[in-house]
């Protein structure tokens, strides 16, 4: 095993355990943690959350496959999610998702052979009165158009 | 028109303490700090607040159901996992108004003797959790949390909780197991939250806007809240009109204005001169409305007897020449995608009316499909621990019923007269 979680990752477990009556209700916000150094959950940060928390790696494998959000592994340096919602679909959405998979030449779930983008779908991004809607990595980017779009993925370093 | 929470919302400077406090801000939980508690309790009961996640329940009813003793803490928690599909009116109140919501989890709390309070907020609204976070340390720092707020020997502590992208953890039960750090699975009840909660304590759920609604009703009176909306349903509403509109958006308006008007009075008529071909008028599990029902008051007695519901007051509006079964094949992706996987009906129902609508949609459905449609739909029904099952279950029979003969063309024609696409 061979995880090094930075000085800083470590003083935010600390401050986390203190939030809570119980050590467990650490397991979401510390994946977050451990996504946020490494960019993705791999098994090395499980075993170590499973040792700092004082679980088994088992238990927390179970939350890290149930949610959506956890990478399990490498991304993009760019995750682009396109809503394929009811409102962003009513707006266009699914030609956005097409048009974004032929410019970037990867299916929803790929990423680019250089390991800038990873194109997903999402389903409902809550942002619906400005549909479509698009989420890069934290951001978010509404009211897009096919030329909104390529401005933007066009000028990502 | 009174309003009760967006007034300032177009004020960048809103969202920072300082603005919050010019505005009168804060001056309810002064008030409320001199209050006895059972007298706030009291003034949201009269308010007739009802629950604005969907559900609907009197939110001042749910604070009795704290046990009366006060042995062991009690635990607030705010449901700002905002995922119904159509609805985006919590999003807009954490970042446009947070300290709304820091002031009424402050009220709250101090009412219900409660001395912690996790806000669980969906994990994709990244901007949005650390906007709270810095109201937190804004309030807390002029002494609105923390330890002997405003000197009244008071203590609460705010958490802001990160989800990970997972439907359900709206559903309250489902929640409170995300909070402890599990998967998302709804509990059974009994026991009810406020018995056994979050880490096994008296707990309540209240989503965003129910909570941000407080510091109006205790700085305003409950009885004046109650009156600006219908008998049952008290004050406003933040109502997000979303699909083909020429302006889509969130408008604050009173519990039981007519839906017709919320669309094409406020949100400005129907996109490209087109006509309504359905509503969906309470977030995407609610029954769909044909155009001759929309002339009806949305508050929720009223949505209920025309057989739909105002839900988490998401209208998604859906013009002429959209296909109405790949809109259904859109929801059921979703539920089918968003089930726990706990309930057998639940996990295999939404799986199969997925692949039953998609294939209709793709030209391939075959004779009996939708009788089958309605079959698995009867078998979903009141048979799981939440209300998902049933969540798919609205939209599936209620398009199906309303919208029969663009099934039968589908199954009819082997194909999607609008082209497989909207």
């Amino acid at each position: 095993m061979s995880v090094a979680f930075s000085e800083s990752a470590r003083r935010e477990f600390d401050a986390l355990f203190s939030r809570y009556p119980d050590r467990e209700a650490v397991i979401l916000p510390a994946l977050y943690i451990a996504q946020r150094e490494f960019g993705y959950v791999s098994g090395e940060a499980v075993e170590y959350l499973a040792g700092l928390i004082g679980v088994s790696a088992a238990r927390i494998e179970g939350v890290a496959t149930f949610y959506t959000m956890y990478n399990r592994k490498p991304v993009g340096k760019y995750h682009v999610q396109i809503c394929r919602n009811i409102s962003c679909s009513l707006l266009g959405a699914e030609h956005l998702i097409e048009h974004v998979s032929r410019k970037l030449g990867v299916k929803p779930g790929q990423t680019t052979p250089d390991g800038k983008f990873t194109l997903s779908t999402a389903e409902c991004l809550g942002s619906c009165g400005t549909a479509p809607v698009m989420q890069v990595n934290d951001d978010y980017h509404e009211n897009l158009t096919q030329e909104k779009i390529d401005a933007l993925l066009d000028r990502l370093p | 028109m009174e309003r009760v929470l967006t007034t300032h919302f177009a004020d960048d400077r809103y969202r920072h303490v300082d603005a919050y406090v010019e505005t009168g801000g804060y001056s309810a939980l002064r008030k409320a700090l001199g209050m006895p508690k059972e007298e706030i309790v009291a003034e949201v009961r009269k308010a007739n607040l009802r629950g604005r996640g969907g559900a609907g329940f009197p939110a001042g009813v749910k604070w009795g159901f704290l046990p009366k003793d006060l042995s062991r803490p009690r635990v607030l928690v705010v449901n700002a996992d905002e995922g119904e599909p159509g609805t985006f009116k919590d999003r807009l109140i954490m970042s446009r108004g947070p300290h709304l919501l820091v002031e009424g989890i402050a009220i709250s709390s101090f009412a219900m003797t409660i001395h912690v309070c996790y806000i669980y907020i969906r994990g994709e609204f990244v901007r949005e959790a650390k906007i709270l976070e810095e109201a937190i340390g804004e309030a807390h720092a002029k002494g609105f949390l923390g330890k002997n707020i405003l000197g009244s020997g008071f203590d609460l502590d705010v958490y802001v909780h990160r989800g990970a992208g997972a439907y359900i953890c709206g559903e309250e039960t489902s929640l409170i197991n995300s909070l402890e750090g599990k998967r998302g699975w709804p509990r059974n009840k009994p026991p009810f939250p406020a018995a056994i909660g979050a880490f096994g304590l008296p707990t309540i759920v209240n989503n965003v806007e129910t909570i941000s609604d407080v510091p109006w009703i205790v700085a305003n009176g409950g009885e004046r809240f109650a009156a600006m909306g219908v008998e049952k349903n008290g004050g406003t509403r933040l109502i997000g009109v979303s699909g083909a509109v020429n302006r889509p958006g969130v408008y604050e308006l009173p519990a039981g204005v007519n839906l017709r008007d919320i669309i094409y009075e406020h949100a400005g008529g129907i996109k490209d001169g087109k006509e309504l071909k359905a509503v969906i008028p309470g977030g995407s599990s609610t029954p769909v409305l044909r155009p001759g029902e929309i002339d009806v008051a949305y508050d929720i007695e009223s949505m209920a007897r025309i057989g739909s519901a105002s839900g988490s007051g998401g209208v998604i509006v859906i013009p002429e020449g959209a296909c109405m079964v790949r809109a259904l094949m859109v929801l059921m992706n979703f539920y089918s995608h968003e089930s726990c996987g706990q309930c057998t009906p639940c996990r295999e129902g939404t799986g199969w009316l997925a692949k039953i609508v998609r294939r209709i949609e793709e030209g391939k459905g075959l004779e009996g499909d939708v009788e089958l449609i309605l079959d698995v739909c009867d078998n979903m029904m009141g048979r799981t621990i939440c209300p998902l099952s049933e969540a798919a279950v609205m939209p599936a029979q209620s398009f199906v019923w309303k919208f029969r003969e663009e099934f039968d063309r589908h199954i009819k024609d082997q194909k999607c007269p609008y082209g497989n696409k909207f």
